[in-house]
């Protein structure tokens, strides 16, 4: 089982297909969850706090905007953590988004920068494109360590 | 009990930067609700089009989305609270154009606001504090005469200051720099009564405003507890008879700024900043202490100086005021320096806080800072513009405390 990074975070169709080929699914949903189910309710309706966007600052320098690093004080684990990731270009919001561009240019920038397998896709805008997007995903789920075969 | 003001919030990156209860806890101080109107994911996709502005981050489209569900009546709100992150750009874009469009284009109160993780509720309280007296007090600003006697008070972080009115004219006036809050308000009670000739059992009814207002409204009993930002506008556009119509009032105080685009004496669009003590009063204090003269001499020395002459390298109080040393030292005049130093607030003001709002004319200048001729021409320069500073600009806040307090005396 390893890993697995998703962009956009959101996506709960990507989630699902990583789930269903043996693996774990990194992304909004788990960081977020993380934060919801813990005791007490300081900041809802995510549960950052001040102290998340200092954490942040392990991933963005000072003058990068606050809602950037406390963005990234989520995902910046994750992306450390990841073993492989899977990135949708241009996906369409019913699929899965990600509120801010600048962190989502920094998000893959980090992707990018770690040496794990990667898989980079458009967003398919027919249904031969969307069989393709899925055999792509499938084929990449598979190869990796600990990945089912269905 | 009172219903609740609404306010809408349109806001990206406040969730994700702890501020969120913050903001929940200012609303909920002045009796407002802050909540997010409802659009549809066909409403986002469109967004873009509709408004004309085509942005990258989905949270921006959202917002964009939500000000044309509000101007279109799809969703209904008081007034409207626009935040987004510090010093970014495209949420900075998008910031103004929002607040520009729901003002022209519906009836709606709209301040916006750029957060970083330290905000918090005390600086969002005057903000929301103004939007519910929008949304909720119409009835009241749409006040033009002052009535009977009454007193307005502001205590300011500054300065403390003191109007007596009767039947809509100013008949004692009382000014102390704030020490003590209470007791400078004793001080300048005091000086107001003495120079109208009228006891305090007299007074009809009371207003206050400012930092103090809540410690010294509550001590006193005051009628009418109102922040500064609609008791100024009211204020300024009563006392420069502005009263229909646009204006744009600027008020540079000992400790933030205000700018506030009024039409028919109800703030529409407004900023208040303490962007940095570069920009306020202060540096005109530190500037008229270090030349070795009273601040009033400051203004009428401005305006013999040349600002251009003396390169300042930074807006900050502290290396701004070393460029303003090293000019002397270099051999500039005192007037030269004096100049410059009115010239760095004006401009700074103008390039912070006047982008946020939109300047229509008259500008009326109010406040102490509007004393200072200097300050004022450089201001002129800036917006090219000849600027209004009605008599009493300097007790802007107790004239419309006052005047606003006469809707509160009980008729016999």
């Amino acid at each position: 089982m390893a890993k697995v990074y998703i962009y956009p975070g959101t996506s709960l169709i990507l989630s699902d297909l990583v789930a269903r080929f043996g693996h774990q699914p990194l992304g909004s949903a788990l960081a977020v969850r993380e934060r919801v189910q813990t005791p007490g309710l300081d900041s809802p309706p995510l549960q950052i706090t001040p102290e998340d966007p200092k954490k942040g600052l392990r991933y963005a320098a000072v003058e990068v905007p606050s809602g950037v690093r406390g963005r990234m004080s989520l995902f910046g684990p994750q992306i450390e953590e990841a073993e492989a990731g899977i990135i949708i270009s241009d996906a369409d919001l019913s699929f899965g988004c990600m509120g801010c561009a600048r962190t989502n240019e920094l998000v893959q920038f980090l992707l990018h920068r770690r040496d794990i397998p990667l898989l980079e896709l458009d967003y398919p805008c027919n249904d031969e494109e969307g069989v393709r997007f899925v055999a792509a995903i499938k084929e990449f789920l598979s190869s990796l360590p600990g990945g089912v075969s269905t | 009990m009172t219903v609740p003001v609404r306010i809408a919030l349109l806001g990206c990156g406040a969730e994700y930067s702890g501020v969120m209860p913050e903001i929940y806890e200012a609303a909920r101080q002045v009796e407002a609700e802050v909540f997010y109107p409802d659009v549809t994911l066909a409403d986002i996709r469109s967004a873009g089009k509709g408004f004309g502005l085509d942005v990258h981050s989905a949270d921006l489209k959202l917002i964009i989305a939500r000000a044309e569900a509000l101007v279109t009546g799809r969703a209904e709100a008081d007034a409207v609270f626009i935040a987004t992150c510090f010093r970014c750009a495209e949420a900075a874009i998008v910031r103004n154009e929002l607040r520009r469009y729901i003002h022209e284009a519906s009836c709606l109160p709209v301040v916006s606001y750029s957060f970083t993780e330290r905000t918090t509720s005390g600086t969002l309280l005057t903000r929301m504090e103004a939007l519910v007296t929008i949304a909720r007090r119409r009835a009241l600003l749409a006040r033009e005469r002052q009535e009977g006697l009454t007193m307005g008070l502001d205590s300011g972080s500054a300065t403390t200051k003191a109007i007596i009115m009767k039947d809509n004219e100013v008949i004692g006036t009382g000014w102390r720099p704030t020490t003590q809050v209470q007791q400078s308000a004793d001080e300048v009670i005091a000086l107001a009564l003495e120079e109208s000739g009228v006891r305090r059992s007299e007074i009809e009814a009371v207003g206050v405003t400012g930092y103090g207002r809540f410690l010294l409204g509550n001590a006193i009993g005051a009628d009418l507890i109102q922040e500064e930002l609609t008791v100024n506008s009211k204020g300024a556009v009563y006392l420069a008879d502005r009263q229909h119509g646009f204006a744009t009032v600027i008020d540079i105080g000992g400790m933030d700024n205000k700018a506030i685009t009024v039409q028919d004496g109800i703030p529409g669009v407004f900023t208040m900043g303490g962007i940095c003590a570069g920009a306020s009063g202060r540096f005109l204090e530190m500037t008229a202490k270090r030349l070795g003269i009273d601040i009033t001499e400051l203004g009428p020395l401005a305006m013999k100086g040349t600002a251009k002459n003396v390169p300042m390298n930074s807006y900050c109080i502290v290396f701004g005021t070393q460029s303003l040393v090293n000019a002397l030292a270099a051999g500039n005049t005192p007037a030269d320096v004096a100049a410059a130093a009115c010239h760095s607030v004006a401009e700074q003001v103008y390039e912070q806080q006047l982008q946020e709002v939109d300047i229509r004319e008259p500008v009326i200048m109010v406040g102490g800072t509007s004393l200072i001729s200097g300050l004022v021409h450089a201001m002129g320069e800036l917006l090219q513009t000849e600027i209004v500073v009605p008599r009493y600009s300097q007790y802007i806040g107790a004239v419309g405390s006052a005047l606003l307090a006469s809707g509160f005396i009980r008729k016999e």
